[in-house]
């Protein structure tokens, strides 16, 4: 059964309910009292996001001092139930403009309660696209499309377009400069051995999309990706340019994008929704372009005292540069005293996560600043074990630098008034788990 | 653009209900909206406000959507605990649902299926079948989820009203989205009723896999939901059904992958062209991936799916381990559930570069996480032979941190690798000793004392370790008790010398006197009469040799399995459990049925692990009789079963026959392990009864270059508990030479838990291969025994005797009785003997009796015309739960 949940919670950090919704019979309205003593209150917490209480299930996720609970009491689907909170939550802050917390919930609850009637019935999710909810659920309430009230503009057929087969986009838009922004960006996702061995490494790239068009406008997207291409030429019966081509792993897109087209012909073909969304997904592990190599020493001389020495190297183009590196080298929490020297920006210890953080703000290509320090440790007698050594982390962007070597080819836009669109493509590389052992 | 709402929770001094039953009453429309919202802030906040009932709802008659809705909302809540006054709501309701506006027409609908109040659901059938044509898509869609709102409250309304037909036919709306919230209102409906109401024909099909590119996201996973209990005639259409799902894989909802994937599974089964298999296997891999970048939340249930899906399809995944080492900063649950999945994963290829994994891993700050690690080094040691020696070495590394629990769950996993490789390790022995004082954990200590006592003549202080134990006798826990004991008997044996003789009488004293556990007393009791009567055959008992163990704990069960891959993306998949097990609703009813129309695909088992072509390993485990899991403590389980052979007199080896056919001739033999998959090796191979035994008659035909030798066979845990009586008798095997074998058989010995099968897994091994894994389908006729003749009086009382619960029957359509006699015969030698016969109108009716192993009677009649199709066949037994199993034998004989 696709049934995604029975009752929905939003407690805050002490367990207090913020909201609620039941969807069905099955659960009790005081069902939430157990996940609050059960799991709230007990070593559980977060140890497992689905538990079984009882006769229920529970799953729930933290939203930065929310706890967002779904309760069932059936095989429910729990992948569609955690991917419709997921999305509810967007849908939400793209509702409160930004922020999802407690203050939010409690200061928006009737246009949640509203919300929350129309994204879900009997426990299956409906239609959760801000875009065409904003058309009938507005902010002042009164404002509903069928409103007797003449002044108020109202948007004709709604509810066709809620149910529509481009359930993503409201007809009539009409922007006097047509424009589309492409963001292409990546996180990579580094683990190194201490040897400098990659052990693994992954590219997940994401391209945002902004739209400004009117009226309702055919996209194309083409990019530099070996399926993509060899699948034109084969069409277009020429053979395929030299020059870099990618290997994507995997893509997954939107829901405007016709998956069926996109499986025979590989082309990237979509009715794009208004404004901003993210148009699609890769995931990239051939021949990803690190940015950076970290080169750590660590060395345990005696009881009491450490030596380290971390290089760190850019090796992208020298024209470019990398912003807000953070490289953050743990030491153990016996730490007393640290003295360093660096070459390049600015070091300090944090005792409270137990790490010398060193910070560079601009970071040109083709450099290798380094960090030396000297620490000393605490003496204990009781410290039987060694220290355990966590991972080096590293945090950056990169403008103007992919890792996967992924471009932009063309975007085409077809309307059948004809106008001209207004292109932008912009790149950024940033870090995601980007961690060397030592 | 952010309200301030916050402002209605707060509260005044004055009593708060009659205030707001003031306000609800106002004349001034803004001021009725705000105590409204006032009231839901109550409700929030979990305050009783339902004495306002009356005053809430006159507010219901109103143009302003957003008040409507919040009254409607308070409706909801409070409708069941005041059902006389909801029907004061009733007449707006009907209004609403025949408005101009169509939101407020499914508003209507949508809030009326949420009040479970008799009474408003009788005015809601009108509204509903109006809403159910109605022009509005929107409208439809809402209306359609309202028809299984209403058959949860009051499921024969909604079939005598019609309803069902309705929903059926909005399968052919226009609009997507009313397709798919329909498609899931009948699958609901289909779940919660026996009757047969929403069949998937291969034209529905086709309809709504066309339906899917328009639909929501939400609406496709409700589809592929519904199709996936849709079983393909043959595997073209299953390839066409596949085909057209695999675009899904490239969804950015991870629900719709994962509906997806579940589908392309099923259908998988169905299909036998080995090149489409690898070429899914391959499509669903990088979406599986994909996954794992989503929340972490979803990376668990992904995980846990990808668990089952691996331990299916193994190939999908084999060369993506990278992508489950865990990351620093993983959530516990997903980095347990990654270390699992990279030991399924784990082979001789990718085994170093797992094994430094797992060394990190170990040195982690999270308890449980380090312990999992650690036993996961063992796991790998038991099921890569030839990576053993490395597994131990970094064993022995992490000892040598001398981190407490480190130390003790290396022991634990050391004691299973000695278990697998006996005699191959034993030179660590010393470097295990070395931290003998830091063992406090029961399971550890107890492993310890096992791998002392099982190596007592290699270790030389071994009864001052042992002795060291025994202090502390009495107030250890149980576990470590039994080994103790049986450490002790065996260091006896070993080195009857002084000291261990005086240890000896410690502890069955201790165990005879002064326990209260039983297990413990009657072990002591056993060893003690044992030592006293016959040292030798205690030795015999004692130090027998042990079955070799495999890694299987963390693998399910076939048919579980089967069961859970229906479920992907479900709770089931999550748990590993099937839905009845945590689902407390009461449809069993519905859920039988519903069995029955889809037998679980365990027939076709065999042909698809064959289709899976050379290198898939085995979907299952396999164990051995008595069934020692790996992680308890062996040694005390083994003797114990040959020991109680031994006291009753029923030496195994007796029932081995001596005069085996040389070779046993007869039909060929099915071919169950073709050559292009075994290397060369071909195995056939059928159970069949000879002489009131049980055997498995092999035919092995060495087709490879190399000569083969060293066979050995394992049978997997099976519902009739089918397992090798004596040792696989195969003489050395040349290339191009074959032998035959016949191999006794004995039953109840490892019975499987779980519904009834009739799948039998086979094991074998030689010297030179791989482990080669294969099904073979139990034949039930074999269990029919050589006494089962009756007398007719005999026949008919028994037939009196048994209650008609007892009698089942079937049809077997196509089936043409000719000779009678020749039936009769035939019959015979499978041991179904003839009683008598009598004429009914044209038919003729045969009385037939068996005997099923156990002395369980078993008795047949069949109703045939002779000489046209159809076959009518009734059996009853005391044990009418074997009846699928009968029937099956039954046919096959008629057939033959």
């Amino acid at each position: 059964m696709p049934v995604a949940a029975s009752a929905v919670y939003f407690l805050n950090l002490r367990g207090d309910v913020l909201i609620n919704r039941l969807y069905r019979d099955d659960v009790g309205g005081n069902m939430v009292d157990a996940f609050r003593t059960h799991i709230m209150q007990t070593k559980e917490l977060g140890t497992c996001p689905v538990k079984q209480i009882g006769g229920c299930s529970f799953f729930y996720m933290r939203i930065s001092n929310v706890y967002i609970v779904i309760v069932v009491s059936t095989n429910a689907n729990v992948a569609c139930a955690f991917k419709f909170v997921v999305e509810a939550v967007a849908l939400f802050k793209s509702y409160f403009g930004g922020a999802f917390d407690e203050d939010a919930i409690r200061n928006n609850f009737v246009l949640i309660y509203e919300l929350l009637d129309e994204i879900m019935d009997f426990g299956y999710p409906q239609n959760l696209s801000p875009e065409i909810l904003k058309l009938y659920i507005t902010q002042e309430g009164v404002r509903s499309p069928f409103s007797s009230k003449a002044s108020e503009r109202p948007v004709p057929n709604a509810t066709l377009q809620v149910t529509g087969a481009v359930g993503w986009r409201r007809e009539g838009l009409v922007y006097k400069k047509n424009e589309v922004f492409l963001d292409i960006v990546e996180s990579v996702n580094l683990l190194m051995s201490s040897k400098g061995v990659v052990l693994r490494c992954d590219v997940t790239g994401k391209i945002l999309m902004k739209c400004f068009l009117s009226g309702m406008p055919d996209l194309k997207l083409g990019l530099n990706d070996k399926i993509g291409l060899e699948k034109e030429s084969q069409l277009k019966s020429r053979p395929t340019k030299s020059g870099k081509t990618i290997e994507l792993d995997d893509v997954t897109f939107h829901q405007c994008v016709n998956l069926t087209r996109f499986n025979s012909e590989k082309t990237v073909s979509f009715v794009p929704p208004d404004g901003e969304f993210e148009l699609m997904k890769y995931r990239i592990t051939e021949g990803v372009n690190l940015p950076f190599k970290v080169l750590p020493t660590i060395k345990e001389l005696g009881r009491t005292r450490m030596e380290v020495n971390v290089k760190v190297k850019s090796v992208f183009g020298a024209k470019m540069f990398a912003l807000g590196v953070v490289i953050k080298i743990p030491v153990p929490k016996q730490t007393a005293k640290t003295s360093f020297t660096v070459t390049s920006g600015r070091a300090k210890y944090n005792a409270a996560i137990d790490c010398l953080v060193w910070k560079i703000r601009k970071f040109p290509g083709q450099t290798e600043p380094t960090l030396s320090a000297e620490i000393e440790l605490i003496s204990t007698m009781t410290e039987k074990k060694s220290w355990t050594r966590p991972p080096i982390q590293m945090e950056f962007q990169v403008p103007m630098f992919t890792a996967s070597g992924l471009r932009v080819r063309f975007l085409k836009v077809w309307e059948k008034s004809g106008y001209n669109t207004v292109e932008w493509v912009r790149y950024i590389t940033k870090a995601g788990s980007y961690e060397i052992r030592c | 653009m952010s309200r301030n709402d916050s402002k209605y929770f707060s509260t005044t001094k004055k009593g708060e209900i009659p205030e707001l039953k003031e306000e609800l009453n106002s004349q001034y429309k803004d001021k009725r909206k705000d105590a409204v919202k006032k009231v839901i802030a109550a409700m929030t906040v979990g305050k009783d406000v339902s004495s306002l009932f009356t005053d809430v709802v006159n507010c219901m008659q109103t143009e302003n959507l957003e008040l409507k809705k919040l009254v409607y909302l308070y409706l909801i809540n409070y409708a069941k605990s005041q059902p006389d006054l909801a029907i004061l709501a009733v007449n707006t309701f009907v209004k609403d649902s025949q408005d101009p506006n169509p939101l407020i027409r499914a508003l209507a609908v949508r809030t009326m299926g949420c009040i479970r109040v008799d009474k408003i659901t009788e005015y809601l059938c009108d509204p509903l079948q109006r809403c159910l044509k109605d022009d509005d898509p929107y409208v439809r869609k809402t209306a359609a989820i309202c028809v299984a709102k209403l058959y949860d409250i009051n499921a024969e309304l909604v079939e005598d009203r019609g309803f069902l037909e309705s929903l059926k036919d909005l399968i052919s709306d226009n609009n997507p989205m009313v397709v798919a919230n329909a498609v899931a209102a009948l699958a609901e409906i289909q779940d919660n009723s026996s009757r047969p109401i929403f069949e998937i024909t291969s034209h529905t099909l086709s309809k709504l896999l066309t339906a899917l590119n328009e639909c929501t996201e939400w609406g496709q996973v409700f589809i592929l939901d519904a199709l996936s209990r849709y079983k393909a005639a043959d595997a073209r259409e299953a390839e066409n059904i596949v085909e057209r799902v695999t675009p899904r894989l490239q969804h950015a909802n991870c629900a719709v992958v994962l509906s997806a994937v579940k589908m392309i599974l099923q259908q998988m089964e169905l299909i036998t062209s080995t090149d489409v298999v690898r070429n899914l296997c391959k499509k669903m891999a990088p979406p599986l991936v994909t996954l794992l970048s989503a929340e972490p939340e979803i990376q668990y249930v992904a995980l846990r799916n990808i668990n089952l899906i691996v331990q299916r399809r193994p190939t999908i995944l084999a060369h993506e381990i990278k992508v489950f080492f865990c990351k620093y900063n993983d959530p516990i649950y997903v980095k347990m559930e990654k270390l699992e999945i990279m030991i399924k994963l784990a082979s001789d290829r990718n085994i170093d570069q797992v094994l430094l994994e797992f060394k990190e891993y170990a040195t982690e700050v999270d308890v449980d996480f380090v312990r999992k690690a650690v036993r996961a080094i063992g796991r790998c040691a038991i099921k890569l032979e030839r990576a053993a020696e490395r597994c131990i070495s970094v064993l022995l590394e992490l000892i040598k941190i001398k981190v407490n629990y480190v130390v003790q769950e290396a022991i634990i996993v050391i004691k299973d690798i000695f278990r697998r490789y006996p005699n191959t390790y034993e030179s660590i022995i010393a470097t295990l000793c070395e931290s003998l004082d830091t063992l406090d954990e029961p399971e550890a200590k107890a492993s310890m004392i096992w791998i002392i006592g099982e190596y007592a003549e290699r270790i030389d202080n071994a009864d001052e370790l042992l002795e060291s134990f025994l202090e502390s006798f009495p107030e250890e826990p149980a576990l470590v008790q039994l080994q103790l004991l049986t450490a002790t008997v065996k260091l006896f044996l070993k080195k009857p010398t002084e000291g261990p003789q005086q240890m000896i009488q410690v502890v069955l004293n201790n165990a005879t006197m002064e326990t209260d556990n039983p297990d413990l007393r009657d072990r002591a009791y056993i060893y003690w009469r044992l030592l006293s009567t016959d040292p030798e055959a205690a030795k015999d008992v004692v130090l027998a040799e042990k079955p070799v163990i495999t890694d299987d704990s963390n693998n399910l069960d076939p048919s579980l399995l089967d069961e859970l891959l229906v479920n992907i993306a479900t709770l089931s998949s999550v748990y590993h459990k099937p839905p009845e097990a945590f689902v407390t609703r009461t449809h069993s009813s519905a859920q039988k049925t519903e069995d029955d129309d889809y037998p679980d695909g365990s027939e076709s088992e065999s042909s698809v692990n064959l289709a899976n072509g050379p290198g898939s390993p085995p979907t299952s485990s396999y164990t051995i009789p008595p069934s020692v899991a790996p992680a308890t403590p062996p040694s005390a389980a083994a003797p114990v079963p040959d020991l109680l052979g031994d006291l009753m007199g029923m030496d195994n080896s007796s029932i081995v026959p001596v005069d085996q056919p040389a070779t046993p001739s007869g039909p060929p033999l099915p071919i169950l392990l073709p050559a292009s998959t075994g290397q060369g090796l071909q195995i056939s191979a059928q159970l069949t009864r000879r002489d009131g035994q049980v055997f498995y008659n092999m035919l092995f035909e060495n087709n490879s270059q190399v000569p083969l030798d060293g066979f050995m066979i394992q049978f997997n845990k099976n519902t009739f508990g089918l397992a090798a009586a004596g040792p696989l008798q195969i003489p050395q095997l040349q290339p191009g030479a074959s032998a035959r074998t016949l191999l006794p058989m004995v039953m109840y010995q490892n019975m499987s838990q779980g519904p009834a099968n009739s799948v039998l897994q086979v094991a074998l091994k030689n010297n030179q291969q791989p482990v080669w894994y294969f099904n073979d389908k139990i034949l039930f006729h074999v269990f029919f025994t050589e006494d089962g003749r009756m007398e007719r009086a005999t026949f008919l009382e028994t037939w009196r005797s048994l209650p008609d619960s007892n009698e089942v029957s079937k049809d077997f359509p196509a089936i043409v009785i000719g000779g009678v006699d020749a039936t009769v015969e035939r019959l015979a030698t499978s041991n179904i003997f003839f009683i008598a016969k009598r004429k009914n109108a044209n038919q003729d009716v045969f009385y037939f009796s068996a005997k099923l192993p156990r002395g369980v009677p078993l008795l047949i009649e069949l109703t045939t015309v002779v000489g046209n199709p159809g076959v009518k066949s009734a059996i009853k037994t005391p044990s009418p739960e074997m009846s699928t199993f009968i029937f099956e034998a039954i046919e096959t004989l008629l057939r033959s």
